[in-house]
């Protein structure tokens, strides 16, 4: 089996503080010119987006490529993109490499779309005549066709995305690297990208991707690598090694997901969360979280010092990067004049949780008065919610049948029969 | 290693193309009047420039009417100076472009360099229409006319290369940028004759190679009959190495890019 990939000890710096400080000329002819008087100079800011990463990846390997934000997936991919270079190591890349970081790379606002199809299509790699014998299926496939002529400009997103996509679904690469095209886009958009790289992977196409979408990575992917710190974390089975980086995650199987270490935090600090906890009603510890509970979603946080008129809320998503709901005191109208320093804690309770059988993760905030962030977290607590019979008909429900669902009831009639009265099913 | 840049070069040329076509495209559609801004701009500068030079100053025009003597440096002139000033933000205006393909990144200096030559090709249409007012002939040397023309291309791609990749690094590189051409366009035999100069200033001249360029731009043109081989063989020399220097310092600088853009 021949080698598609080769990286060989790659390293990757970038250097935080030297970029801003040298962007001008005049400073850098002013800096040159008193270099001699200047004793030592203060370190610059380092940052290791990749560190010492080794891999390789054979012809017809579809890898998926996961991790937290910041962790260095992008970078990674940059590099083998050859975007940018590595502080040292060697990436060896064979045959024709398509990578797709952005939809629609290179579109134009003032062009038609048949133009922005012709100059993203050579954009990435394809030649005129290749472009000119797809133009109709890449049309087709964006669905279009009666605004081919029109300027982007007055495209809707959707249709930018569509066309984009379309274009690089008819790459015909030897390797294809996506970067979380899937993160946007409808489902049914989502499905069609991940049919076109099943496609590719069927066709023996080599294919490497970055996604949060686990579910994606576990079905699409023969091989998964966790990346984190910069470093290869874990290299194996997609499965084996999404379990693993799950794990890391604060996890509800105690009823308690701890904060206080959380990454890709921002805001002042002043306050913080440090802890999720899903309790029942009667306050106990919930070991599983099931569709139509009632149950009391607790925030531990830790406050510095008094704050002011602070607001909580949170963000809750999909794993497929769904936004499902965004909440807080503020939009309660709740005031809290003060919180004082120490520990505490606030509720949520949730009288009938309607969310299908899923992962969800949570991104929690606190603001202040004036709107500052004092804590943003993304992406830090898991909540599973496990299967449930919901509708009491014995017929499990599971993440197939949608994100939510309502109190609902059915109403059937008899067919035919004039005046009939209606016969109620309710659940 | 210093062939693939070229091999990569050669192999992206569709994209030049379509880099081109984009530029030329989008600048004549955003324009109300199109076409015309190419003509409009080397025109009115000629217009201002007959009336302060030409009449107030008498500057002497080697017996060629003075609005055709300024208007026929003014179309070349124009192309290198705009040139100049766009395919110095040629990186940084396409930084979507840099930090998510792959592709040589002097391709974008190139295409700028490549689609000025459309406005380029107006100026020349109306200064063939001068030509014909004035009842001025082209001579035999008009042949040498596409020559100098590519020396001009060349030198514009070299200088081009160096400011772009410089913007990148140095964000005030695009504030001296109106101010460089400025001069550049005084030290150049625009306005003036070469041989209204003393030899000393002559001299001094002939390091700026658009004054090689122009001045056998024009005397072939017109066919003046004083064409200056030396200053000539001078900016060719200079431009090649201003060459060398631009692909060096460019190639040095491109793999950061996409990482400081």
């Amino acid at each position: 089996m021949s080698q598609a990939i080769t990286v060989e000890k790659v390293s990757k710096k970038f250097v935080l503080g030297a970029l801003q400080r040298d962007t001008m000329l005049r400073e850098r002819l002013i800096s040159v010119l008193s270099a001699p008087f200047r004793r030592g100079s203060a370190s610059p800011n380092v940052l290791w987006a990749l560190r010492d990463v080794s891999f390789r990846v054979n012809t017809g390997e579809v890898v998926g490529i996961i991790g937290r934000n910041g962790a260095g997936k992008s970078t990674l991919l940059k590099v083998l993109s050859k975007i940018t270079y590595p502080t040292s190591g060697e990436v060896h890349v064979s045959g024709r490499v398509a990578s797709l970081l952005e939809v629609g790379t290179g579109f134009h606002e003032e062009l038609t779309g048949r133009e922005n199809i012709y100059l993203n299509g050579s954009i990435l790699g394809m030649k005129h005549g290749e472009v000119a014998a797809k133009l109709d299926s890449m049309v087709e496939f964006a669905g279009v066709a009666q605004f081919l002529d029109t300027p982007i400009k007055r495209y809707s997103t959707g249709m930018r995305l569509r066309l984009g996509f379309a274009v690089a679904a008819h790459l015909d690469p030897d390797l294809l690297i996506v970067d979380e095209v899937l993160a946007v886009g409808d489902a049914g958009f989502q499905r069609k990208c991940l049919n076109a790289m099943d496609g590719l992977r069927s066709g023996g196409r080599t294919v490497l991707f970055v996604s949060h979408n686990m579910a994606a990575v576990e079905n699409l992917c023969s091989r998964c690598i966790w990346i984190d710190a910069g470093r290869v974390v874990k290299d194996g089975a997609p499965r084996e090694v999404i379990e693993a980086y799950m794990n890391t995650f604060a996890n509800a199987r105690d009823g308690m997901a701890d904060l206080t270490s959380a990454k890709d935090r921002r805001g002042s600090g002043e306050i913080r969360y440090t802890g999720v906890e899903y309790l029942s009603t009667s306050g106990d510890p919930l070991q599983v979280v099931r569709s139509g509970d009632s149950m009391v979603i607790r925030f531990h946080y830790h406050a510095n010092s008094p704050i002011a008129y602070p607001s909580f809320g949170f963000r809750l998503y999909t794993e497929f990067g769904t936004l499902v709901t965004d909440t807080s005191t503020w939009h309660h109208a709740i005031d809290i004049p003060l919180v004082p320093p120490g520990d505490g804690y606030i509720d949520l309770q949730i009288d009938y949780l309607n969310l299908l059988p899923a992962h969800y993760y949570f991104s929690l905030w606190i603001t202040g008065a004036a709107s500052p962030v004092h804590d943003n977290i993304e992406h830090c607590a898991q909540l599973e919610v496990a299967l449930a019979n919901v509708y009491s008909s014995g017929r499990m429900l599971d993440s197939r049948s949608g994100i939510v669902f309502f109190p609902q009831r059915w109403k059937v009639y008899e067919p035919v029969m004039a005046g009939a009265s209606g016969k109620t099913e309710e659940t | 290693m210093n062939s693939e840049w070229f091999t990569d070069f050669w192999r992206y040329r569709e994209l030049l193309y379509f880099l081109a076509w984009r530029d030329v495209k989008v600048r004549y559609k955003q324009a109300a009047l199109g076409v015309s801004w190419a003509v409009i701009q080397p025109l009115l500068t000629m217009v201002i420039f007959t009336l302060f030079f030409g009449r107030l100053a008498h500057v002497p025009s080697e017996g060629i009417p003075y609005p055709l003597f300024s208007f026929c440096a003014l179309v070349p002139w124009t192309y290198f100076s705009t040139t100049l000033t766009q395919a110095g933000n040629s990186l940084v205006g396409n930084s979507s472009l840099i930090t998510k393909v792959y592709f040589p990144r002097a391709l974008l200096p190139a295409a700028t360099v490549l689609s000025g030559l459309v406005d380029f090709v107006m100026g020349a249409v109306f200064l063939a229409i001068m030509m014909v007012y004035y009842h001025v002939k082209p001579g035999w040397s008009f042949f040498l006319v596409p020559l100098f023309l590519g020396g001009m291309i060349v030198l514009a791609f070299s200088v081009s290369m160096i400011l772009a990749a410089m913007n990148v690094r140095y964000r005030d590189v695009k504030y001296a940028l109106p101010f460089l051409v400025q001069i550049w366009l005084f030290v150049t035999p625009i306005i003036y004759p070469i041989a209204f100069l003393t030899p000393k200033m002559k001299r001094f001249l002939a390091l700026n190679p658009m004054a090689g360029f122009l001045e056998g731009f024009r005397s072939s043109l017109f066919n003046t009959g004083h064409m200056d081989w030396r200053l000539v063989g001078t900016s060719t020399i200079i431009t090649i190495f201003l060459l060398i220097i631009g692909a060096t310092y460019f190639r040095k600088t491109e793999r950061t890019f996409a990482d400081i853009v």
